[in-house]
């Protein structure tokens, strides 16, 4: 028959030479758009909805406030009721300066003025702890501040 | 006299596995996702509390109460009509006594309890914004025949935000809700 002769052919097999090149591409893509996870969240958060939203461009100009309760594991040290955290610490209003001048010192002198804090707030926290914190902030002179919100469909 | 070396070849077949494994690393470890938030400037501290007295006409204060009821001016109102309100404050179209005189002299005065909640606050500011962004649009329409996007120049964007400038002041916060919770 005509068709019974291609049996016995071997197809040849694939080149995977270029993989590796593939690989490195989806790679360095990865590597360049990557940011690291700075630090483990302590308290939850679920931020809230909004939509006269701003981009923040440059992660190394902000700083981040999170208020939330602090999750199951660490309420038995810290209570349930809504606490802040700045980098990887559950820390207290006061707190707030030193976490500020610490951000600074790490920005370059002429692009100090720039920089943002964005707070990450739970939804369900009241205006109590934020209005502390706003006030905290006006003390310390950091004045431009972002509410982190997600877009409202 | 130098031996002969034999000429190896680079065994390559393994790199797409070192490549799959760093790859792997950073699909892990990345965030692609970008902060974005409502942006708010802080009046600077001042000890003080140096206060300027406004004409009654020219604010419209917004209180926010501990059951994230809504009281502008007196009267009860619902989150949705607040924008609206907003809009006809600020511009004031049939020249209303009790409106603001002029865009330019128009402050929102925003107060909150201690116990109001966040959302609703965020609520409340997001409308405050709204309100002010399609202003915005409509002047933008008006001058430049384009909505009022990052389209326009900075130059652009400054004229239209000297004639409606966005003015919140923020009211320290009452602490009704404690009280009533104490009671």
């Amino acid at each position: 028959m005509k068709f019974a002769k291609k049996r016995g052919k071997t197809s040849p097999a694939i080149s995977t030479a270029s993989l590796p090149d593939i690989i490195f591409m989806l790679l360095f893509f990865f590597m360049v758009t990557t940011v690291m996870r700075s630090a483990e969240d302590k308290v939850s958060v679920s931020i809230p909805q909004a939509t006269e939203l701003t981009k923040l461009e440059k992660k190394s100009l902000v700083n981040t406030i999170m208020i939330g309760k602090p999750l199951k594991k660490y309420q038995s040290l810290y209570g349930t009721a809504p606490r802040l955290q700045l980098n990887d610490k559950i820390s207290t209003v006061d707190d707030i300066p030193l976490f500020l001048e610490k951000h600074r010192v790490k920005v370059p002198e002429n692009q100090r003025k720039k920089i943002k804090t964005s707070l990450k707030v739970d939804k369900d926290v009241t205006m109590g702890i934020i209005q502390d914190v706003k006030t905290q902030l006006r003390k310390s002179g950091q004045l431009a501040i972002n509410y982190s919100a997600r877009q409202k469909n | 006299m130098h031996k002969r070396r034999v000429q190896h070849e680079v065994q390559a077949g393994s790199m797409a596995d070192i490549a799959f494994l760093l790859l792997i690393f950073f699909l892990v470890a990345t965030t692609i996702q970008s902060d974005q938030g409502i942006m708010v400037k802080l009046p600077p501290w001042d000890p003080y509390h140096i206060t300027v007295p406004l004409a009654h006409q020219n604010v419209l204060t917004v209180w926010v109460n501990a059951r994230d009821e809504l009281l502008v001016r007196g009267n009860r109102m619902h989150i949705d009509e607040l924008s609206d309100h907003i809009k006809l404050f600020v511009l004031n179209p049939n020249q209303s006594k009790e409106m603001a005189d002029k865009p330019t002299k128009a402050v929102v005065s925003l107060k909150s309890d201690r116990t109001t909640s966040y959302a609703t606050y965020i609520e409340v500011y997001d409308q405050i914004k709204t309100a002010y962004h399609e202003m915005w649009d409509a002047e933008s329409q008006k001058l430049y025949d384009r909505p009022y996007t990052d389209e326009l120049t900075s130059i652009q964007k400054k004229v239209i935000r000297s004639k409606i400038p966005l003015l919140i002041s923020e009211a320290e916060p009452s602490d009704f809700g404690k009280i009533a919770a104490d009671e």
